[in-house]
This record gives structure tokens, C-alpha cells and sequence, in this order.
């Protein structure tokens, strides 16, 4: 590559690519609840507004409608706005301009309009949030048609991925796993956390570099079995399967919708198993998607059904968080479930 | 004060003051014999329109209260308020720095807020429905709910009637009037209009009371609370607390630099008053005035109290970080529980060593009480919550996909 690198964590690279587009293209515009003269309770923006200015950097009125909505507005018209939802869980006052608009503004009018506009939002559990601070509610877009949704697990990607999310003419969900923010979370609260200062992933290079969306991620080869993963759970299973003793191929999905599912095919076709992982819930979950795409491509290759790994089909509980949270040992009872172990 | 936005650029406003600035708020404070009248409380909508624009204040800061609406209270009444206001800051103490010990993931503190709560359930009556923000902790003290079932709540531990699925502070008390407090900004305005409906429906004379934030009345949802409230005259006070903050964000973002957040009403053909929030006795005054207005027929009432959040908004935040450190000291209307315990003394009803007797007492009392509830569990030892728990009141029953869940929960183990 040639690139100079600087060690960042997710949140530096987060603001790194902001700060890299703002740079380089003045239609670029971040904003969002508490994202201005703070930098956002979570230090993504922090810096942006005294360096790109007042009205590139600004705070807005709590409605996550209305954030929504002006991006789409913002969007329609030139600019590329990077909006804020300080919460997943405070998505939901967005969804209708989300789903009715924004997705479908190309459509509507066929292709006149369009709102290549990015969403950022931190989702997952792991910091003691509650029904209210945890959720991951991916599923709720890739159900929607003319939206794409992605999601890193690591500094490297996440930079990547979000200069990829701006300039793509396409509306964006970006979706930033919080218990990332630091560093690789292996699914043990218990275990002291490791930066990524001290992880290869933690290594990004300085200035403009795009991560393309629908290209999986191998985090480790093996003959064993298939995990697909992504965010969070992209850790827990690599955790899990070294204390497992099985050797598998780990695919972090990186973009759910568009999804790759050419390698997921090729690598279960290799292993002929197939584990699948997320955090949020259960029923109808984003594993329900990846499992029927699996079934449809790898029927005939497949050893023994297969497997989801998940949170349960509850709200995220506050002091039963490690007991809802589907950590190594979930992870672990799911890998000898595939393998025939159990 | 506001600065003009040249005519095509893009106008952002900002907070007068920020860190290394020093705040001057002098402008706004307005005397307490510059309150608007008090109309009769079935007045026309209309006749409140001036209310939503200046300042309903009874206590002058020498202490003596002026003008009609300075409320009928006996000495033991007020006694009772600043003691439930004193109690309410010693809790608040005392979690704070138990959060900060870790046996607990979060606290939010309400300082210089305690009179907007306190003074507001004492006007109701205890079985009105309050629909609370995460802030008006002081309604449940005044309700004379058990403080240690509040504590078990916040440290998530075997005595907390939530059984752990919350986080701190999104209490629920059904039989203190306290409807279960939600996570979500701004959702639940709508909601205790409904509930006021209902009452009309039932033609019960309950009525409902709900509370938002200055900066989460810019959600949907408390706008279809002001429309729905004023098509059916449902029966509830609607309340919007001005602290001047939400997080980082000064109150201009929410409401733009013109109006208040009471004149938000006038348009939806609400009453409208905007009451000193750190005057105890104008909150009773306002909120006395609403609900006889709501009981008696006449539809719901927007209060805005206008007051300051003089801390972090929780235990994650430092203000410092955006506002100069001495604001809350130099802010206008002082404190709620040094004001009316100047009326207290003013009337001679109260002195400084009782009051500072009572302060210890508070303390003390709150310090016993804890010592209680940790004994229960928190999140530096053991919750000794069952992690089973998490599976119930999902649905009324378990479901056949749940039950399964709960058995691989199990193997889990
Ligand atoms: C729908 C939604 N959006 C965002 C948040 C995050 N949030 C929690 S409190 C808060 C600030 C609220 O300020 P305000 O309404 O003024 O109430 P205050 O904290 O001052 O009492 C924000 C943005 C949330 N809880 N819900
Ligand atoms: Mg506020």
C-alpha cells in the first residue's frame, strides 16, 4: 500500500474518516445530538466543529425524525450528510423517513431524486445500557428494500467502510458495535479489556482509503466449520472457537446488505457446516436471512444443520446482561452443536 | 441577544456562554410582583396567552411571598416540602457516590430541580397518574414511596421490584402514581394523554401529569401530545422542565432562540403558564391552577418550569466540558431549597439550626436506608438477581419459542 499508518481505536477512526472527507469534499456535513461544540457522547465528532467550523459540525434538536429527515432534504439537494442517531435504540422515532423516504426516494421517482446520505449509530450490548442503551436492531433494515447496511468490527475497516458509506450515492446505515470503541471484545466482561493500539486491525492508515461494501473479512482459516459474524460477535468467535480447539474459517460480514454471499458459499461448501452469530434477538433476526441464503446455496454440501448463535427473544435485561449477552460459552455449545459434537 | 444569520448562510446558534466565558444571566431575572395574574382556572385558553411568556413567581428572595398567586400552605406544609426537597438531594448524594464506588452502573442526579417534582406531586393527589422523566425522583419521596425499594431499583439488587431489567432511575411505581418511566425521550406525553382519556371516559376525576425535558419536547411525540390534548380537553397537565440543558445542547436548540417553551401550547389552543421552577410555592401555585382546570372539565394545561440542571446530566457526563463551571452558581433564580428556606425563616416558621439539624438528618437517614439496601446486592458484589428473571414479563405467559430459550439457557449453566 505504501500508506502511512497511525494506530487509532474505533472511535479516532471513526472521526478520521469524517475529518478526511470534510477535508476534501465541503458538501460533506456532520450532525446530530450533542455531536457539535461537545463532539458527541461517545467523542466521535470531538474536534470537527472547531476545525471544519460551526455550520459543517452542529447540534441538533433531539428528533431523530427530524435529523433523518434533514439529511434526506440535505441530500436530495447536493450535499452528503453524515447524521448521528447518538442511540440505536433512539432509532426508531427515524424509521419512518428511513424506510418510507430515504430508501425510497430513487424509486419513487425514478431515479430524479436520490439521498446519498450516511447514518451512523453505535448498537450492542456490554456496557451495562439496558433496554435502552444495547439493542441491534440491523435486521429492521436489511428488511428494507434501497438501503444498505453495514457494520465493522475493527479501526481499519470502520474507517474504511465509512469514507466508502459517504461517497456511496446509495442512503448508508452504518452501524458502530459500542463495546468495539477500545478494542476487540472476546465475550468475557471478566477478562481485562485489550486496546487496539496492541491489534494488527488497530493499524490505519493516515489520509483517504475505502473498504468496499459486500466483501467479507476472513479473521482465520480452517477446515472445521463456517462462523459468520459480524460486529461484536466477530470476536467472541474467535475466542470461542480457539477455546474450542476447531480450526474454522470466521467470516466477519462486514457489509449484511450487500451481502458476499459468493464467499460465505465458497467457504461452506469447504467446510460443510455453518455457525451463524449475531447478539440481537432470535426470531426473524438477520441469521434467519443468512441461514435461508446458506440452505439455498450449500443444501448438498452441508454436513449437519445449520446453527444460530443469538441473544434471546427479550429485551436486553440490565443486571442479567452476561446472562442475555451470547458470549464464549453460547458460542462454544453452538460450535459442538455443528459439529456433530452434541 | 440573538445574532442575525446573513441571509443565505446557514445558521447554527450557540449558548451564550461556553467554558473560559464568564456567564451573565442577569438580563432574564425578572421580580417576583412582575407575575401575570391568576385568572380563574376554567378560563378561556386565550386568557393564558400573556402567561406563556413572562414568569409566575411567588417568593421575592428576601423570602416573602407576593401577588395572588402565592398558595394557601400551612407552615407544616412547606416544612414537609422542603423536607422531601432535602431528602431528595441527600439521596441523590449519596447514589451519585455509590455510582462512583461501582455498586451501580448509573445515577442521575436532580439538584436544583427539586422543587419542579416536589412541589408539583404535593398539588396533586396522590392517586393522579404522574408520567415522570428520569428527573422528577422527588415526586415518588413526596409520595412517601420506600426509598430502599428506589435504591434496590438503582443497584439492580434481590429488593428491587424490576427484578434488574432496567437501568437505574427508570423506576416504576404503580401504587405511588408513578407510571413506569421510559428510556425514550419524549414518547411518554402522548401516552398520559391517553390516560387522562380514559379517565374522562370512565368519568372518573383522576387526572394525568406528564413531564418532558426542554430538549426532548422537539420529539414528534410531544407535539401529538399538545394536539390530542387539546382536541379531546383531555384531563392532564403537560410539563415541560427548562433546566437549560439536554447533555451538551443549550435549550436554543431545541426551541430556536424566540419563543418559550410554553408559547409552544398557545398555537394548539392550550392553557399556557410558565412558572419560576425554582420557586416552590409558584409550582404549587401553577400546578394547583392546572389541575383544578383539568379536574373540573376545562382541558389540559402546558406548564413550562423554567429552571437548571446545576449538575451533570448523569454520571456519564462533565459539564465542564461545555459550559463554564460557575454557571449554576451565577443563574438567577438561586436554589430551590435555600429559597424557600428563607420563606420558611422570613415567616418565622423555620431557623438556620434547624435547618441544619435537619440537613444531617436527612443525610444520616439516607446513609441507614442504603446501608439496607446494599445489604440486598449490587453490582460490585452480587445483584442477586436470577438470571431467569430476564425471560418473565415478556409476554403475560412464556411462549413455546421462549420456554426453549430457557432451556438451552440452562445447559448454558
Ligand atoms: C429518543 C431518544 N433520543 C435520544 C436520547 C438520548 N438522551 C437521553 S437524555 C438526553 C437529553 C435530554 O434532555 P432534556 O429533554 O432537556 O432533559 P434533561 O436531561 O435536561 O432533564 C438525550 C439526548 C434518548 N434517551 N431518547
Ligand atoms: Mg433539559
Amino acid at each position: 500500500m505504501g500508506q502511512a499508518t497511525k494506530r487509532m481505536n474505533m472511535i479516532e477512526a471513526i472521526r478520521d474518516a469524517l475529518d478526511v472527507k470534510m477535508t476534501e469534499d465541503s458538501d460533506v456535513l456532520v450532525f446530530g445530538e450533542d455531536v457539535g461544540y461537545f463532539g458527541g457522547v461517545f467523542r466521535a465528532t470531538a474536534g470537527l466543529q472547531e476545525k471544519h467550523g460551526l455550520h459543517r459540525c452542529f447540534d441538533t434538536p433531539i428528533s431523530e425524525g427530524g435529523i433523518v429527515g434533514i439529511a434526506i432534504g440535505m441530500a436530495s439537494n447536493g450535499l452528503r450528510p453524515v447524521a448521528e442517531i447518538q442511540f440505536a435504540d433512539y432509532i426508531y422515532p427515524g424509521y419512518d423517513q428511513i424506510a418510507s423516504e430515504a430508501a425510497r426516494l430513487r424509486y419513487r421517482s425514478n431515479g430524479e431524486f436520490s439521498a446519498p446520505l450516511t447514518i451512523r449509530t453505535p448498537v450492542g450490548g456490554g456496557i451495562y445500557g439496558g433496554t435502552t442503551h444495547s439493542q441491534s436492531p440491523e435486521a429492521l433494515f436489511t428488511h428494507i428494500a434501497g438501503l444498505k447496511t453495514v457494520i465493522p468490527s475493527n479501526p481499519y475497516d470502520a474507517k474504511g467502510m465509512l469514507i466508502t458509506a459517504i461517497e456511496d450515492n446509495d442512503p448508508v446505515l452504518f452501524l458502530e458495535p459500542k463495546r468495539l470503541y477500545n478494542g476487540p471484545f472476546y465475550g468475557d466482561p471478566h477478562i481485562p479489556s485489550v486496546s487496539w493500539a496492541k491489534h494488527e486491525l488497530g493499524d490505519v492508515p493516515e489520509g483517504h482509503y475505502t473498504v468496499p461494501f459486500g466483501s467479507v473479512r476472513r479473521i482465520t482459516e480452517g477446515p472445521d466449520l463456517t462462523i459468520l459474524a459480524y460486529g461484536t460477535m466477530v470476536w467472541v468467535a474467535e475466542a470461542a472457537a480457539k477455546e474450542a480447539g476447531v480450526q474454522a474459517d470466521i467470516l466477519d460480514l462486514r457489509a449484511l446488505l450487500p451481502l458476499d454471499i459468493e464467499a460465505i458459499a465458497e467457504s461452506v461448501k469447504k467446510t460443510g457446516r455453518c455457525l451463524i452469530l449475531h447478539e440481537a434477538t432470535r426470531t426473524s433476526g438477520f441469521g434467519a436471512e443468512l441461514s435461508a441464503q446458506v440452505a439455498e446455496a450449500c443444501f448438498f454440501s452441508l454436513e449437519a444443520p445449520i446453527v444460530r448463535v443469538t441473544g434471546w427473544d427479550t429485551p436486553y435485561p440490565h443486571a442479567q446482561e452476561w446472562a442475555y449477552f451470547p458470549g464464549p460459552k453460547r458460542v462454544m455449545n453452538g460450535i459442538r452443536k455443528v459439529m456433530g459434537q452434541a | 441577544m440573538t445574532k442575525k444569520s446573513n441571509q443565505s448562510r446557514l445558521y447554527v446558534p450557540e449558548p451564550p456562554f461556553r467554558p473560559g466565558d464568564t456567564p451573565d444571566y442577569s438580563h432574564i431575572a425578572v421580580p417576583a410582583n412582575h407575575s401575570p395574574p391568576r385568572p380563574d382556572p376554567l378560563c378561556e385558553d386565550h386568557e393564558t396567552v400573556e402567561h406563556a411568556t413572562s414568569l409566575i413567581r411567588v417568593m421575592r428572595f428576601n423570602g416573602e411571598a407576593v401577588g395572588d398567586w402565592a398558595p394557601k400552605l400551612t407552615a407544616d406544609q412547606k416544612r414537609k416540602g422542603l423536607r422531601d426537597m432535602m431528602l431528595t438531594r441527600a439521596m441523590d448524594d449519596r447514589m451519585f457516590n455509590m455510582q462512583r464506588q461501582g455498586k451501580m452502573s448509573f445515577y442521575m442526579k436532580s439538584r436544583g430541580e427539586e422543587a419542579v417534582s416536589v412541589a408539583h406531586a404535593m398539588a396533586l393527589r396522590k392517586d393522579d397518574m404522574t408520567f415522570p422523566t428520569y428527573r422528577q425522583q422527588g415526586i415518588l419521596i413526596n409520595r412517601g414511596a420506600p426509598i430502599k425499594e428506589m435504591m434496590c431499583q438503582c443497584l439492580s439488587n434481590a429488593g428491587d421490584r424490576l427484578q434488574g431489567k432496567s437501568i437505574p432511575v427508570l423506576y416504576s411505581f404503580r401504587d405511588y402514581g408513578f407510571f413506569s418511566v421510559s428510556g425514550n425521550l419524549g414518547t411518554q406525553m402522548i401516552q398520559a394523554v391517553g390516560w387522562g382519556m380514559a379517565e374522562a371516559y370512565k368519568d372518573s376525576d383522576g387526572i394525568a401529569s406528564a413531564f418532558t425535558g426542554e430538549g426532548a419536547t422537539a420529539e414528534g411525540d410531544f407535539h401529538y401530545a399538545l394536539n390530542f390534548a387539546s382536541t379531546y380537553r383531555a384531563p392532564v397537565i403537560l410539563n415541560v422542565v427548562n433546566n437549560q440543558w439536554a447533555i451538551s445542547s443549550f435549550q436554543g436548540i431545541a426551541a430556536g432562540e424566540g419563543e418559550t417553551f410554553a408559547a409552544r401550547g398557545c398555537g394548539f389552543g392550550l392553557a399556557t403558564l410558565r412558572v419560576d421552577g425554582n420557586d416552590f410555592l409558584a409550582v404549587y401555585a401553577a400546578t394547583q391552577w392546572a389541575a383544578e382546570r383539568a379536574r373540573k372539565g376545562g382541558g389540559a394545561t402546558l406548564i413550562e418550569h423554567f429552571t437548571y440542571r446545576k449538575e451533570g446530566h448523569s454520571t456519564s457526563d462533565d459539564p465542564t466540558k461545555y459550559r463554564p463551571e460557575n454557571e449554576p452558581e451565577v443563574w438567577p433564580f438561586g436554589d430551590p431549597v435555600d429559597r424557600l428556606k428563607t420563606h420558611l425563616i422570613h415567616i418565622g416558621e423555620w431557623d438556620e439550626d434547624r435547618h441544619a439539624a435537619q440537613a444531617e438528618e436527612c443525610k444520616v437517614e439516607i446513609r441507614n436506608i442504603y446501608k439496607e439496601a446494599e445489604k440486598m446486592g449490587s453490582l460490585s458484589s452480587a445483584t442477586n438477581v436470577n438470571d431467569f428473571t430476564m425471560f418473565e414479563q415478556v409476554y403475560e405467559e412464556l411462549p413455546g419459542h421462549l420456554q426453549a430459550q430457557v432451556e438451552a439457557f440452562k445447559e448454558e449453566l
